[in-house]
């Protein structure tokens, strides 16, 4: 009854997190940005935009000329999520992945990693007056939930094993639409419930600022507006009422 | 408020020292609202409408739509509080919700009422509001303590900008007749007469005219100031504040010489006598677009080939950035030439090809620094390569001053603090805001004098230059240290070709500018002020 339980919110978490963000993407892909807004100083051409991009994306730029320690932590955070979630593509393919083997042992220390991270940027949203001031109850609530995520992880590997083996076959048997049994430890079904949970409230919350930035028009655009002339589709229906435009009374 | 004005004089304070937050500091300072005949004007209700509720929430909807910045800055916030020390009116004033992300959130809180599931099943979970008549009162308190200066969306890990928010909630305000007095007048006078000012054509042709005589007295030459001259190859668009404000005046004479140097006929229109468009103050692409059409009518009534603006900061975003945009394609001028180009950029060229020389030591009395004005540096570009906004001027101050330098380098370029005047906030009752939002400015200004002696601070902005020469005295500097960078143009520029003449010309050079200045110059007084 909890396996089919399980892999049902699996397949509902999946469809409304990869519909979810579909529908994001093509919402923001589609709402046009009326004026070349770039923060300049601005990259003069595409490649130099998706040069930008990386370096936000790869090393957060922006965030650490901004504020070192909120760097330090976040990107302890993020770069070791990664590394997790690359670990756990050991229990969804069959053979191991070469390089999946090789990240193996990181990806352990990762999860003290991002267990660290996760506490230091909560302590500072209580602790630090401007960040406490800035905070709603969910910000305080999704750190609580990733910290969920990483201490009932941890906990299945130094406190209490579960059977992985049975966990993996589980997981290969959604992936082929087949429901197997789920051990039925406690640690697991909240690591597993947790990380559902947040699968599903990542499309319709801040989380979605993995997917944003790649469409922030401050980052985004190319600084050629003297060039090439940018126009949004509204836009171009004003243009059919340019009284002004071509008028013959003289200055 | 006792604290802040109390330590200011005495030490200098670090500029980017993180206050105290102080809850309500700056709840109650607000602009003047706007004359119902100034909404009207603009296409606005005269005031608040009954229906303000469902109007306002109904353009919220609507600018998610047309504008990706507002609709993904709303939604993708993750409150990492990077952003929270980067404001300058929250350096100066530690009122909370001057602190970018808080600004923000002010109208991000009832986006998430209306159109985000969260906020309209788990409001409480989420900081969601609905939306009263209270937090209107705040929008219009606190959406008009921005300068949209653009400083936080340098620092922010997506580069959400504060300004697209704020000019959003102005463009929400005014749909539901709430305006603001300065903007809206000035946008209602500039769209029936061609400036802000409300000169008439007849008006500037006799200012121009007194100063084209004062030129002539002061150098020996006939430079001009041709208004309204068709088959010119070149269109002067410039802020109305250089027609009589200082040291903006100065300014304009400066442009006057560089082109008269360059040999190259100029006009300027009475038709499109203004730079600013205080349009995009207020978010709106319609007013915006109806002011930067005045300019492409004149520069298509007067033939010209060239179309150059003159020193004004957000002028400048909106001729770099938007005015092909929003009045192109400008297809008919001449294509060699950057469209539209900068005064700077313009004297730049000359400087390297040689074709304008300077006499360095007429500014000799200067220590001068200069300030990046926001939406030139955040907003705009120079040249063709990135940075250029910040290299052109400086270099064109460095070919004509012997000193030169900059303040701490936290404090300028991509990371420069706002004069605390931009953005529509340059009226009187602003006062205390634009003090605050000045000192960390102020601050930095204060280091370099103390480092290096700087008794003067340039700029190419005339929204800078009249709020620091109002705002400086208040920090033990005289009204007259900010300077336009053409008037150390204007005081340096060699006018005369011949090297035997030289002498002769430079003592009837010395400008109006420079005489004013220089009465008052004196370096000590600046070190014991600061």
């Amino acid at each position: 009854m909890v396996s089919l339980i399980f892999a049902i919110l699996f397949y509902l978490a999946t469809i409304l997190l990869l519909g979810g963000i579909a529908i994001k993407i093509w919402n923001y892909a589609k709402t046009p940005a009326p004026l070349k807004i770039p923060t300049m100083p601005a990259p003069r051409n595409g490649r130099g935009v998706f040069f930008r991009l990386l370096r936000e994306v790869i090393f957060f730029e922006s965030l650490f000329k901004s504020n070192k320690w909120i760097w330090l932590f976040s990107y302890m955070f993020h770069l070791a999520l990664l590394l997790v979630l690359l670990r756990h593509l050991r229990y969804f393919t069959q053979p191991v992945w070469w390089w999946v083997e090789i990240i193996q042992p990181f990806g352990i220390y990762a999860g003290f990693a991002m267990t660290m991270g996760l506490i230091a940027l909560l302590l500072r949203r209580i602790f630090i007056k401007r960040i406490k001031y800035i905070s709603n109850l969910s910000d305080y609530l999704m750190l609580l939930l990733l910290l969920l995520i990483a201490a009932s992880g941890l906990a299945m590997k130094f406190v209490s094993h579960t059977d992985i083996i049975a966990v993996k076959a589980y997981m290969l048997g959604l992936l082929s639409l087949q429901i197997k049994e789920l051990p039925l430890s406690p640690i697991l079904l909240t690591h597993l419930l947790s990380v559902i949970l947040l699968m599903i409230i990542f499309p319709i919350s801040k989380l979605l600022h993995g997917v944003g930035i790649f469409f922030s028009p401050t980052r985004n655009q190319i600084d050629n507006s003297r060039e090439k002339r940018h126009l949004a589709d509204w836009a171009k229906k004003l243009e059919n009422n340019n009284f002004e435009r071509e008028g013959g009374r003289n200055g | 408020m006792v604290e802040a004005n109390s330590d200011s004089p005495d030490k200098i304070k670090d500029p980017l020292e993180i206050p105290k937050l102080i809850c309500g500091a700056m709840a109650d300072i607000r602009p003047y609202p706007a004359h119902p005949q100034h909404n009207t004007d603009l296409g606005f209700p005269p005031e608040l409408i009954d229906n303000w509720k469902e109007v306002a929430i109904a353009k919220i909807g609507e600018l998610a739509e047309k504008n990706r910045a507002f609709k993904l800055y709303l939604d993708i916030c993750v409150k990492c509080g990077a952003c929270t020390d980067k404001c300058h009116y929250f350096l100066g004033t530690g009122d909370p919700k001057n602190m970018p992300v808080a600004r923000q959130d002010l109208l991000r809180s009832v986006y998430r009422r209306y159109y985000t599931f969260a906020g309209k099943y788990f409001p409480w979970l989420v900081g969601a509001r609905d939306l009263t008549k209270e937090i209107l009162e705040e929008w219009y308190s606190y959406y008009h303590q921005c300068s949209q200066c653009r400083r936080c969306s340098v620092f922010c890990p997506y580069g959400i900008d504060t300004a697209e928010i704020s000019m959003a909630a102005r463009e929400i305000l005014d749909s539901i007749g709430m305006g603001q007095k300065y903007c809206n007048e000035i946008i209602a006078k500039a769209e029936k007469l061609g400036n802000n000012l409300g000169l008439s054509p007849k008006a500037l042709k006799a200012t121009l005219e007194d100063l084209e005589e004062e030129l002539e007295d002061d150098t020996g030459h006939k430079i001009r100031l041709p208004l309204d001259e068709k088959g010119a190859d070149i269109l002067l668009i410039t802020p109305s504040a250089d027609f009589f404000a200082e040291p903006h005046i100065d300014g304009l004479l400066g442009y006057a010489k560089v082109f008269y140097k360059a040999g190259i006929s100029w006009t300027m229109s009475s038709y499109a006598s203004e730079a600013a468009n205080f349009g995009m103050f207020i978010g709106s692409y319609e007013n915006m677009r109806a002011l930067a059409l005045r300019i492409r009518k004149a520069a298509i009534d007067l033939g010209v080939k060239r179309i150059i603006f003159g020193e004004c900061g957000h002028a400048w975003r909106v001729a770099y950035s938007f005015l092909n945009t929003l009045a192109g394609p400008f297809d008919f001028l001449d294509q060699n030439y950057p469209i539209p180009q900068h005064i700077v950029e313009f004297t730049y060229d000359l400087i390297q090809k040689g074709k304008i020389k300077f006499d360095k030591s007429k500014n000799d009395e200067y220590r001068v620094t200069f300030h990046d004005s926001c939406n030139v540096a955040r907003g705009s570009n120079m040249g063709t390569i990135p940075g250029g906004q910040f290299e052109y001027p400086r270099a064109v101050l460095k070919a004509c001053c012997n000193h030169y330098y900059d303040m701490d380098r936290d404090t300028i370029m991509e990371s420069t603090l706002c004069c605390g005047g931009g953005g529509g906030l340059l009226t009187d009752e602003l006062m205390d805001l634009r003090t605050k939002g000045a000192s960390p400015r102020m601050s930095a200004l204060q280091q370099a004098s103390e480092d290096y002696g700087v008794t003067h601070m340039a700029a190419i902005c005339a929204i800078c230059k009249t709020q620091f020469s109002k705002i400086m005295p208040k920090f033990g500097y005289g009204m007259d240290k900010i300077l336009s960078v053409h008037q150390l143009v204007s005081n340096a520029i060699i006018l005369d070709d011949e090297p035997s003449e030289k002498n002769n010309g430079q003592n009837k050079q010395t400008t109006k500018g420079t005489k004013q200045n220089g009465a008052k110059l004196a370096n000590k007084d600046d070190k014991e002020a600061s």
